[in-house]
């Protein structure tokens, strides 16, 4: 087992500073209710804000590109502060699950115009899809490129400039570059408002390949799985945020002439929730950390930080709607916000229940009736 | 600062001088403690180098693959836990030579005098007495200090019948609001007026005793900290004794999840989906737990624990429980057994080494031991989210006024 450093350097809280600072600024609860209901979800004025003044847009990406030449502990901590202001941005799709390939296939010119704020990109996968599940082949290449088919449930699509599609070729599966552009995106009605979902359409769309079959499975295995870590990092911010601001609102909340939060009942549970984001914090930063040092066990304990993450951040949002009584289910309220990127953050990229399945196997735990496998050494 | 190297260096030049295979294992702890590599985050003199506490680890490493002796933490943890980081914070100079070395090495094993038939979430309830008699300067009465002299009776007390030193809480001035008027002292277990006697428990076993206190003379000097400040200095007891309890370094599949973990495996005809799931759930929970106590760890090597040391604790006593249930269930026929038992007096808790039911009733006393999980949580709920107390009628009334 590799040591991890589970806490933060000085230059990651510098980093949460800069952007909570521009969050604060341009992406208050209120705001982001607002843009949801309108025509434009995602806030591309933001999204360059962050990209030209504090350089989120390609932190991974080497500084001979134009990025910070980071690590992805980095870009967790970005995570944080977006999860915990609800942000509607690309930042997942671009940032973390198109860049990872685009960085595997050291697609130099792409790179340099994401991390300049210039582009953004996504990878067209269903949202839930697991990283240990099979390659999709809903996607046809032909032998000169040109890609034919349709994956529902994308996110990250509007406003979008450059899809990576994983898609099935002559020789066998690829991941491609297209312009978003030659595909048609039907927006999907999505339950989490600040991460619109679209099925993209493909018809003969020219397509460059950009990993071929000798890769393409793990790589988007490793895009998938670095999603998967990082969206923990996401889910953190957003049950801090949902604890804190149910904490502050019963310290002044007054029923039966005393303040609600003196009553033990909620104290306890709220002391619970408390206990599982301690824990959260601890998972999340270990999955970040364990892909950045390219930790042996990294899949270990990206699948116990998703399946434990994704479950606190639910619990923090419900507890939260809970304890703000009456106003906590109306539309004015922002915590409904993210009640619905908690429970669609639950499903992406791989459920609990999915996440600690592919763990049986990882640490030879066999289900019922299954065949053993072999034990992946600890080390 | 001591770097992981100069640690590794000195282990060597520990290990060249006592060849851990042709040394008495007592006589390399002693040298080990001198080396200042007994708890690297020690002041020098007192066992340590003043280093980081997270650079243990690598002469810990050093001494395991070198099969050097070690000092049995479980069997002292209390001194170790507990009774250490208070005298190293509150000590006199006098107390840290005398106590801190014998302590370590584990020639003199530690318990806690703090929990009363009266007083046990409540501890600052306390009634135990101690009266101050002065001594002459010609060292009469044991000196220019003198003595106290202790009345009173503590209950639920672990390893009192192994310990030759105790951390006792008294209370020293009944006039004043129950927090104020505690004293914490250093109590002589081989006193004559200390009355051990066992108290059996429903594993079968007297880990723990009642304690009767009836004269018992302890010098002045061996108050730790200004009269009436015990309570405060109680805290620091506590909060270590959480992170002692929860904090421990376990690794990957240690400990109960382990022993869960080699059932399954070894024993294809009781699995179940139900049973599946809990195990993965408890897997994966106990993995939070130990990537949170690392961090906890990571935290705490600059530094007291604060509150936050109570959520190792709190996460610790529910996985123990949800683990050791798990157990049982898991064993189906084998999980009716039950080793022994016979009353006996145990030197440790030994969680791994005994069957499932000892464990799955062992495990019950996790939320109660140490501050109860209520306890806990509200100690969370008030002194890290900044939830309100609840009202507490005898926050201010003297203590022998106060309803009891
Ligand atoms: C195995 C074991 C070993 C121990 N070893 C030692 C030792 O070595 N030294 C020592 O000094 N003590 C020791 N203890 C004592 C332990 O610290 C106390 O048992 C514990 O603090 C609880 O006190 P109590 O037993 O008096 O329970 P009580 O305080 O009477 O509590 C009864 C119940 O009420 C709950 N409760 C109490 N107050 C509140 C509140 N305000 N809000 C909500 N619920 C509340 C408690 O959680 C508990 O469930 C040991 C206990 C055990 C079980």
């Amino acid at each position: 087992m590799t040591e991890l450093d589970l806490l933060y350097s000085e230059v990651e809280e510098d980093l949460r500073s800069a952007v909570r600072a521009v969050l604060a600024d341009r992406c208050p609860p209120q705001a982001v209710l607002a843009r949801c209901e309108g025509p434009e979800p995602y806030d591309t004025g933001l999204w360059r804000v962050l990209a030209e003044e504090v350089g989120v847009a390609g932190l991974p990406v080497p500084e001979a590109l134009g990025g910070a030449g980071a690590s992805l502990r980095e870009s967790a901590v970005v995570l944080e502060e977006l999860g915990r202001a609800c942000a509607p941005t690309a930042f997942l799709g671009s940032a973390v699950l198109a860049t990872t390939v685009l960085l595997a296939a050291d697609a130099s010119a792409e790179l340099t115009a994401l991390a300049a704020g210039e582009r953004t990109a996504t990878l067209v996968v269903a949202l839930p899809t697991a990283p240990e599940a099979p390659f999709p082949l809903g996607v046809r290449a032909t032998g000169t490129g040109e890609l034919t088919g349709t994956v529902a449930w994308v996110a990250d699509t509007p406003a979008v400039g450059l899809l990576i599609v994983p898609a099935d070729g002559p020789a066998g599966p690829g991941l491609y570059a297209v312009e978003a552009a030659e595909a048609t995106l039907t927006p999907r009605g999505s339950l989490d408002l600040t991460r619109p979902l679209a099925d993209v359409c493909l018809t003969g769309a020219p397509g460059r390949l950009l990993i071929g079959p000798d890769r393409a499975e793990a790589v988007l295995r490793q895009a998938l799985l670095t999603g998967a870590a990082l969206l923990c990092s996401e889910q953190l911010g957003l049950a801090e945020w949902c604890l804190a601001t149910t904490v502050a609102y019963l310290r002044e909340r007054r029923q039966f002439g005393r303040v609600v939060g003196s009553f033990q009942a909620l104290k306890h549970r709220l002391a619970d929730l408390w206990l599982d984001i301690a824990g959260a914090r601890a998972a999340a930063r270990a999955a970040a950390d364990a892909l950045a040092s390219g930790a042996s066990d990294a899949a270990i304990l990206v699948a116990v930080a998703a399946s434990h993450c994704s479950d606190t951040a639910v619990r923090a949002a419900e507890e939260a709607v809970q304890l703000h009584g009456g106003i906590g289910m109306t539309w004015e309220h922002p915590v409904h916000l993210y009640l619905k990127r908690a429970k669609a953050d639950q499903l992406a990229l791989g459920t609990p229940g999915r996440h600690r399945a592919a763990l049986a196997a990882l640490v030879d735990l066999p289900a019922p009736g299954a065949v053993a496998t072999p034990r992946v050494p600890h080390v | 600062m001591t770097t992981a190297e100069e640690l590794r260096t000195r282990t060597a030049d520990l290990l060249a001088a006592h060849d851990p295979a042709a040394t008495e294992p007592l006589e390399f702890l002693r040298a080990r403690f001198d080396a200042g590599l007994a708890w690297v985050h020690f002041p020098p003199g007192l066992g340590g180098l003043g280093a980081p506490r997270a650079l243990q680890a690598v002469v810990d490493a050093e001494l395991a693959a070198a099969g050097a002796p070690d000092n049995d933490p479980r069997r002292i943890g209390i001194g170790l836990g507990m009774a250490a980081p208070t005298v190293l914070r509150f000590g006199t100079e006098e107390q840290k030579q005398r106590f801190l070395r014998p302590l370590w090495t584990g020639e003199e094993v530690w318990c806690q005098l703090f929990s009363e038939p009266g007083a046990g979430s409540d501890l600052a309830a306390l009634a135990t007495r101690a009266v101050h008699e002065a001594g002459d300067a010609e060292g009469g009465g044991d000196g220019p200090g003198g003595h106290w002299t202790v009345d009173g009776q503590k209950v639920w007390t672990s390893s009192a019948h192994l310990a030759r030193w105790a951390i006792l809480l008294a209370r020293t001035d009944p006039d004043v609001p129950k927090h104020q008027g505690i004293s914490y002292f250093v109590c002589d277990m081989t006193d004559p007026g200390v009355d051990v006697r066992p108290l059996r428990q429903l594993t079968g076993e007297a880990e723990f005793n009642e304690v009767f206190l009836t004269g018992v003379r302890i010098p002045d000097a061996h108050r730790l900290g200004a009269v009436g400040e015990g309570w405060k200095i109680a805290q620091t007891t506590l909060n270590n004794e959480r992170v002692a309890i929860g904090g421990h370094r376990t690794p990957r599949e240690g400990g109960l999840i382990g022993l869960l973990a080699d059932v399954w495996r070894e024993q294809p005809g009781a699995r179940t989906h139900e049973l599946h799931q809990r195990l993965l759930q408890g897997w994966t929970d106990a993995e939070v737990l130990r990537l949170t106590a690392e961090r906890l760890r990571q935290q705490l090597a600059v530094g007291q624990p604060g509150p936050e040391g109570a959520a190792a604790k709190l996460a610790f006593a529910r996985l123990a429980q949800q683990l050791t249930g798990l157990e049982v269930e898991l064993l189906a026929e084998e999980g009716l057994g039950y080793g022994d038992w016979t009353m006996s007096r145990p030197e440790l808790v030994d969680f791994t080494g005994r069957d499932a039911g000892y464990r799955y009733l062992r495990a019950k006393g996790n939320s109660i031991e140490g501050g109860s999980s209520e306890i806990l949580r509200n100690i969370i709920a008030e002194r890290v989210l900044g939830l309100p107390a609840e009202s507490r009628s005898d926050k201010d009334v003297p203590w022998k006024e106060s309803a009891r």
